[in-house]
């Protein structure tokens, strides 16, 4: 009774609109990524946490992933290495392509995965072993190594991830008597020891102070050589500082992709420059 | 430096993984074999008589044989039973988790309530048989009955009112207190009643474990095979757990019958604790 | 304002009439009064235990004097009727070895148990297991008694060549009786501990199992060690199955498939309350009971530490 007349041409038949999710502006196209998601989407029941994101990373360089809470970077993060697979109720379509292969294909075993890329965690969570166990436990899961071989894969990794000298004296001690920033250096060295291809980093300097921030960030430095590094962050002067590449993400969708200079110099999105200026977030 | 086979580490996980399913299963399957073992054993004793007559020895007449003096026994000692410990056990609560939370002194007397809870329950039944029985002189009867489980269920009582208290929400004190109520009147006025379906699912727990409850009475003196119906608390007594062994241990004849007590007791069970956890659904679904 | 706390303004500042009549100090006192009787319930339980302590200590005081404590903690026969003979190893022997075997069974698929329900199990099995054990947990021993007497007897009479009344019977079913308890108990453990651990060991590339056993269950350890102490303590306390199943000896006895006894198991026998005061039957039992007194509060106090360790670390 309340509705109008249709205008001649125009459909009588109103249907749920499907969300549109407008083309990310991708500046930069990269060839032979080393990760590349296609068209992933990721649910938490009924909630899409993650849009339909097509993203490709380059390989043996620093991406960073930034956006305001909630826009699903940590998410994505977590959806190439399976991490997600732990939370009930949480569902994956499309592909995240590592090194070519779908890991979420049929013949992937996520603890296969798991093992060539690492993850850090926002928060550090060293085991309550000692600081050498922490180390040993990758190693110990995938390998059998007598105890020579060892203590020198525990050495060169504390060495990668510059805290041996500070904890040489004390390897048998607990972990958890570390300061704060030397845990979330014990995490990387004990991801490290496995020598994985990709490491995966959730805001690891979100609850550090800027001196072992600053440690951090230079360990990133060092190692871009020689892993694929990922990392999340909510603070863009990090990633300008850090990132060779950035992406940004917003509300679950990619928004925009470049080169980090670029994007912070030029956003080519309206939404990209607001976020950047601190216009929201 | 060898890497481990995955394939093994996932058999290890599925042998352990069958093993605690084993686990699991072989739990369920008990509690079946259980119950269906005694309603087996007792399904030709199975009459309404069971509730009406008095016990008997003689085995020409098993199926005259009876509970009635065990089932009024029951009543009285638990009814009396929970008339003191809940008073006790919830002002202890309301202590503990109201007026000394954290304190040396709380801690003391919760570990007090801990340590009295691990006590063997035979052991309560040699306090009552020293103290109340014999050293009160109140002899075999209800009250020392009821006096020697209200010390054993004590604890239980403790603990789950610290738990309902625990579960009332700070904003609630807080607003009662800032508009000028003593602390007493806070927690007698909104403390207790929003803690009162956990008190109550409590108390019925609190029931349940003093009717199952057979050592200590069978030390304190409970007699089986009365002919007559307890009148009080000063009253000979025997209560069904005990009545049902006093069967069982009469002879195999009374098997059926001794069985027969233990359908009637689990029914009652079964019930008592069906109501807490109707109850403590309703108090979880409540929102605050 | 709603009713009651109206009521309550209005009762804590009385009128300008009333103030004269009721002065402040009423209502501190009634406060105080009441406070103080809170006190008391709650020191009850302390007041009930020495309550425990000194009637066992009284009566076992006089046993003691009749008989020395050396003959009755090394003493190795139980044989009151013939001879003044109280040897309590017997009953201390059958303690350790039906509390033990039934630890050794109910420990481990309680902890397992408990993984899985942790871990492994999907909200609807969860569902339908943790009732099932809450259930178990709340039939009365008498019942698992019956059981033994008319399930499990028979099965280790025909395998083992078991005597009808015998010490396994008591162990299978106390061991089966124990897993709730240690099943809730874990479980509790194991939550408390972070889950950022298990998700550390996880991406790793540890399996489920692996994470559990190599990563949480380890950090979990002292609140799994409190738990297990805990049911142990049960286990020695168990009278009813015993009573019902186990049998009587007098002498030590290490073959679990002939009768054994236990400490609680002989006090329930043997008190028919009709015994005299000084008769020193009666007294034994206090004896026997203050000695299983001793030895559960020292299992619970070692509970209580390990507990306490185990809060340090989580909470």
């Amino acid at each position: 009774m309340f509705r109008r007349p249709a205008a001649r041409g125009e459909s009588t038949v109103t249907e749920a609109e499907p969300e549109r999710i407008p083309e990310p502006a991708v500046s930069v196209v990269i060839e032979d990524p080393a990760i590349e998601s296609k068209n992933l989407s990721v649910w938490y029941r009924r909630k899409q946490a993650i849009k339909d994101v097509s993203l490709r990373i380059p390989r043996r360089k620093t991406t960073a992933i930034i956006g305001p809470s909630g826009c699903g970077k940590s998410t994505y993060l977590r959806a190439i290495n399976r991490m997600n697979d732990t939370i009930l109720g949480c569902r994956t379509t499309g592909e995240m392509l590592v090194e070519k292969e779908d890991a979420y294909g049929p013949n992937v075993d996520p603890v296969l995965l798991r093992r060539k890329i690492g993850l850090i965690f926002q928060k550090p969570n060293p085991f309550p072993k000692s600081v050498f166990r922490n180390i040993a436990f990758g190693i110990q899961l995938h390998y059998r190594a007598n105890s020579g071989e060892l203590e020198g894969i525990v050495k060169s990794a504390l060495e990668q991830a510059n805290l041996w000298d500070e904890v040489k004296d004390r390897l048998d001690e607990s972990a958890l008597g570390l300061s704060g920033g030397q845990q979330q250096r014990l995490c990387i060295a004990r991801a490290l020891a496995i020598e994985p291809e990709f490491l995966l980093m959730d805001e690891p300097c979100s609850a550090l102070d800027p001196v072992a921030t600053a440690k951090i960030e230079d360990l990133m430095f060092e190692l871009r050589k020689e892993v694929t590094i990922v990392i999340v962050t909510h603070n863009m002067q990090q990633a300008a500082r850090v990132a060779d590449y950035t992406a940004f993400m917003y509300l679950g969708r990619l928004v925009e992709f470049n080169r980090t200079r670029d994007l912070f110099e030029k956003p080519r999105e309206e939404l990209t420059e607001n976020y950047i200026t601190g216009r929201f977030g | 430096m060898r890497p481990k086979s995955l394939r093994v580490r996932k058999a290890k996980e599925a042998a352990y993984l069958a093993g605690f399913v084993l686990a699991v299963l072989a739990a369920l399957a008990v509690l079946g074999v259980l119950l269906w073992s005694i309603v087996a054993q007792a399904w030709p004793q199975l009459r309404w008589s069971l509730l009406t007559n008095y016990p008997l020895t003689d085995s020409t007449r098993v199926s005259e044989a009876g509970y009635a003096s065990a089932i009024v026994g029951t009543l009285w000692v638990v009814g009396l039973t929970l008339a003191l410990s809940l008073p006790l056990g919830i002002g202890a609560g309301i202590y503990l988790e109201e007026y000394a939370r954290q304190s040396r002194i709380s801690r003391v007397l919760q570990a007090g309530v801990t340590n009295l809870a691990g006590v063997p329950s035979v052991v309560f039944g040699l306090l009552g048989l020293a103290l109340f029985v014999r050293a009160f002189g109140l002899g075999k009867v209800v009250l020392a009955a009821s006096l020697t489980l209200t010390i054993l269920v004590f604890p239980y009582v403790v603990i789950t009112t610290r738990e309902a208290i625990r579960a009332v929400p700070q904003s609630i004190r807080d607003g009662a207190l800032a508009l000028g109520a003593t602390k007493w009147q806070t927690i007698r006025r909104q403390v207790l009643p929003a803690a009162a379906p956990g008190l109550l699912t409590g108390s019925i727990i609190a029931a349940a474990r003093a009717m199952g409850e057979t050592a200590p009475l069978i030390v304190l003196g409970s007699i089986p095979l009365m002919q007559f119906l307890p009148w009080g608390p000063d009253s000979l007594f025997v209560v069904m757990p005990v009545q049902i062994y006093a069967y069982f241990k009469t002879g195999p004849a009374w098997h059926g019958v001794a069985a027969a007590g233990m359908v009637i007791l689990l029914l009652i069970l079964f019930a008592v604790n069906g109501a807490a956890v109707v109850l403590r659904n309703r108090l979880q679904r409540q929102r605050w | 304002m709603s009713a009651n706390a109206r009521d309550a303004a209005e009762r804590v500042r009385p009128g300008k009439i009333l103030a004269a009549l009721e002065p402040q100090w009423v209502w501190d006192r009634g406060e105080a009064l009441i406070r103080f009787l809170l006190l008391l319930a709650a020191a009850f339980a302390v007041f009930a235990t020495l309550a425990i302590v000194i009637s066992l200590l009284s009566d076992a005081a006089v046993f003691f004097r009749r008989v020395s404590p050396l003959d009755f903690y090394t003493g190795t026969t139980w044989d009151p009727d013939i001879e003044e003979v109280f040897g309590v190893l017997p009953l201390l022997t059958g303690t350790l070895i039906i509390a033990g075997g039934a630890a050794l069974i109910g420990l481990p698929l309680g902890l397992g148990s408990a993984v899985f329900l942790r871990e492994y199990a999907p909200p609807r099995v969860r569902e339908i297991v943790k009732p099932v054990l809450e259930i178990l947990a709340g039939i009365p021993t008498i019942v698992f008694g019956f059981f033994a007497i008319f399930t499990i007897s028979p099965i280790l009479q025909d395998w083992f060549n078991a005597d009808f009344l015998n010490g396994a019977n008591a162990i299978i079913v106390i061991g089966i009786m124990i897993v709730p308890l240690v099943s809730s108990l874990s479980e509790d453990a194991l939550t408390a501990v972070p889950v950022e651990l298990r998700d550390g060991a996880l991406a790793l590339g540890a399996t489920r199992y692996e994470a559990v056993s190599r990563v949480v269950v380890p950090a979990g350890l002292s609140g799994i060690v409190a738990s297990f102490i805990l049911a142990f303590s049960r286990a020695v306390g168990e009278t009813m199955v015993v009573l019902l199943v186990a049998g009587q000896t007098t002498v030590i006895q290490l073959d679990i498939f002939r009768q054994m006894n236990t400490m609680a198991g002989f006090i329930a026998q043997r008190a028919t309350g009709d015994l005299a005061v000084d008769d020193p039957s009666y007294l034994s039992l206090f004896a026997v009971g203050l000695t299983l007194f001793a030895i559960t509060l020292g299992l619970n106090l070692l509970s209580d530490l390990f507990r306490a360790r185990f809060r340090e670390a989580y909470e």
